[in-house]
């Protein structure tokens, strides 16, 4: 049936106990929706009037607990704040349920958030000062100070982020969008004394900014607009600025690009790499080039240090200019 | 329909490593009588790299290849992903934030430029479907694809942040998008639907953690694969030659075997318009397409 009022839909929801079913599957449900009904309405639905075993956290109903958060075909959502409407404009009058990550699935769509919390503790998401316990007047900062937080502390630690993040599904050691969002926040406080060890810490191969795919999944999933990968790049800047980054693959990858725009306008693509992992680093190329060199997608004298066959920008003169006056960061030689 | 006039913002890829990009491209817009006047003073957009070292250098430089687009009061066109969205986040930081727009436009004075924020910014996918229009290209279709299962790779710059794209690029559903599914449609082909055609291919950490990159390129492959596609089509050069150059390491890692030719979308695009096979250039891939052509 539909009025102006209703949808006739189907729920399809992803249905498992870890300690009595071999294997998750998924369960339809079928109801009419009213127009204001939310993600989280439909839960309660399916608990009420369909089956009281289903399984789901919720708490505040406000958007600020962070528990509600699930998949609604492949979108991660805070289900007390998205419509359900919404959501059937997007993908129709079949919605998918699952937990925000499936393998970590304990009921339903509760999941063992554990690897959340514990790398989320890691980058030190708490303001580190001396402060006097009996203050006399209240910490004051200017609006220039607030507005640099770039909404970072909006963060309701829903995870969304975190399990949408595709890095952080294949290396479990990356701590993923929500520690860097906090990480940002936290050393972004004017009161805050260890930044430069969230630096520090965030830098770390594997765990740190530099193994972020850069996807975008992060800013998407967000439903309190917190943008982790601004706040990625942002530590990125800053890394740089602070004199915390050293001399590694993905930062000399990173700078090797002003060197290249400085001398071509456009990117080299085979000096970049010769340059970001150094000569002894170039083995792990070697056959890949082959393959390139062999359909001409590169060419033998690319590699020849006296020959300059790279095509370069009309008024280069410009771009090296601007470099010149607009280059703010550097990358120590050590 | 008047005649649809663009800047073309190539990007070093389709300079460098895939040719073919910029000649189907080229080809593509000749076949439909699009004028398209290259950028030659356009230098990189900094490919996210640029902007990690160094996020205001990279805003200055974009601004400057909008500017070029600007003086002829063109559109930017862009045939890379990766292009598309530094371009458009410097487009949008700049056209949002007045005071970082004056600090621009002071070190842009000093070449004689200034960035007014008067050219729209959008990928070629989003110009042919939104402003040449599907119907008008199926008219234009002499080799319909009919016998290929074509998997659609929409690459992730084309379609988050979705805020930034709503306007004038697409304006995709990230989580369901259509636009590659539909032009696949408009000629003739038969797109497959997969899980991972709205993911990331892993490209842009190949060197700092190449595991990563070979587990997110593989998993794209292997799902198109199994979904029954004969070949796989991008939008973003990028893709192309994670998912192109390869498909050998990325076979080790997943422990299967990986063959799968990858064209990029203009490419496809070209085939059926029946340009040549110097401009389509299937030449310059590792993974090479032998049945292309219906038989």
């Amino acid at each position: 049936m539909f009025t102006e009022k209703y949808k006739k839909i189907t729920i399809k929801a992803f249905r498992f106990n870890v300690e009595t079913d071999y294997l998750p599957y998924y369960k339809t449900y079928e109801m009419e929706v009213e127009n204001n009904e939310l993600i989280l309405d439909l839960l309660n639905r399916i608990k009420w009037e369909h089956d009281g075993s289903f399984s789901y956290r919720r708490s505040c109903r406000h958007g600020i607990c962070g528990s509600c958060s699930i998949k609604v075909n492949g979108k991660p959502v805070l289900a007390c704040k998205e419509n359900a409407w919404d959501m059937i404009k997007l993908f129709g009058d079949e919605l998918i349920f699952d937990p925000q990550s499936k393998k970590r699935a304990v009921k339903d769509m509760i999941i063992d958030k554990g690897d959340f919390w514990e790398k989320h503790a890691a980058v030190k998401p708490f303001v580190v000062a001396d402060i006097d316990p009996h203050p006399e007047n209240e910490t004051k900062m200017s609006m220039a100070q607030v507005e640099n937080f770039l909404d970072s502390d909006y963060c309701i630690q829903c995870g969304n982020c975190h399990y949408a993040c595709p890095a952080l599904e294949v290396n479990e050691e990356f701590f993923g969008p929500a520690a860097f969002a906090a990480a940002y926040r936290f050393t972004i406080d004017p009161r805050d004394e260890a930044g430069t060890e969230r630096l520090e810490i965030t830098a770390q191969p594997a765990q740190g900014i530099w193994d972020c795919v850069k996807c975008f999944e992060c800013a998407e999933a967000c439903p309190k607009d917190v943008n982790p990968i601004e706040k990625i790049t942002k530590l990125h800047n800053m890394q740089f600025e602070q004199n915390v980054a050293r001399r590694n693959v993905a930062t000399k990858h990173a700078e090797g690009f002003v060197k290249s725009i400085k001398k071509n306008g456009f990117l080299d693509e085979a000096d970049i790499v010769l340059y970001s992992e150094g000569p002894l680093g170039m083995h792990k190329h070697v056959k890949t080039a082959l393959k390139m060199l062999k359909v001409g997608k590169i060419h033998f004298t690319d590699a020849l240090p006296f020959v300059d066959n790279m095509p370069k920008s009309k008024n280069l003169d410009e771009i090296q200019k601007l470099i010149e006056i607009s280059q703010t960061n550097k990358l120590p030689k050590i | 329909m008047s005649q649809l006039k663009y800047a073309l913002f190539t990007g070093c890829t389709a300079k460098q490593s895939t040719p073919e990009l910029l000649s189907s491209t080229l080809a593509v817009a000749e076949k439909l009588g699009v004028e398209i006047t290259i950028l030659e003073e356009a230098s990189c957009c900094g490919a996210s790299h640029l902007q990690d070292f160094d996020e205001f250098l990279a805003h200055v430089l974009n601004a400057r290849n909008i500017c070029y687009a600007e003086k002829l009061g063109l559109t930017m066109i862009t045939i890379c992903n990766t292009c598309q969205l530094n371009s458009a986040m410097t487009k949008h930081a700049l056209d949002t934030d007045p005071a970082l727009k004056a600090k621009v436009n002071e070190k842009l004075a000093e070449v004689g430029l200034e960035y007014k924020g008067t050219s729209e910014i959008k990928h070629f996918l989003y110009a042919l479907i939104d402003e040449y229009g599907l119907d008008n290209i199926k008219d234009k279709v002499t080799v319909p694809l009919s016998h290929l299962n074509i998997a659609p790779f929409y690459g992730c710059h084309n379609i988050r942040p979705s805020e930034l794209h709503q306007k004038s690029n697409g304006g995709e559903n990230p989580y369901n998008p259509t636009s590659l599914d539909q032009l696949i449609e408009a000629l003739e082909g038969n797109p497959i639907d997969y899980a991972h055609k709205n993911k990331c291919c892993g490209f842009h950490v190949e060197l700092q953690a190449n595991h990563t990159s070979e587990v997110l390129a593989g998993n794209a492959l292997l799902d198109a694969i199994d979904s029954n596609a004969d070949i796989m089509v991008t939008p973003c050069p990028l893709c192309h030659l994670k998912m192109d150059t390869y498909q050998d390491s990325v076979s080790k890692t997943m422990g299967r075997d990986v063959e799968l030719p990858v064209l990029h979308m203009p490419q496809m695009v070209a085939l059926a318009l029946g340009c040549t096979e110097k401009e389509i250039g299937l030449n310059f891939h590792v993974q090479k397409a032998t049945q292309l052509y219906p038989a």
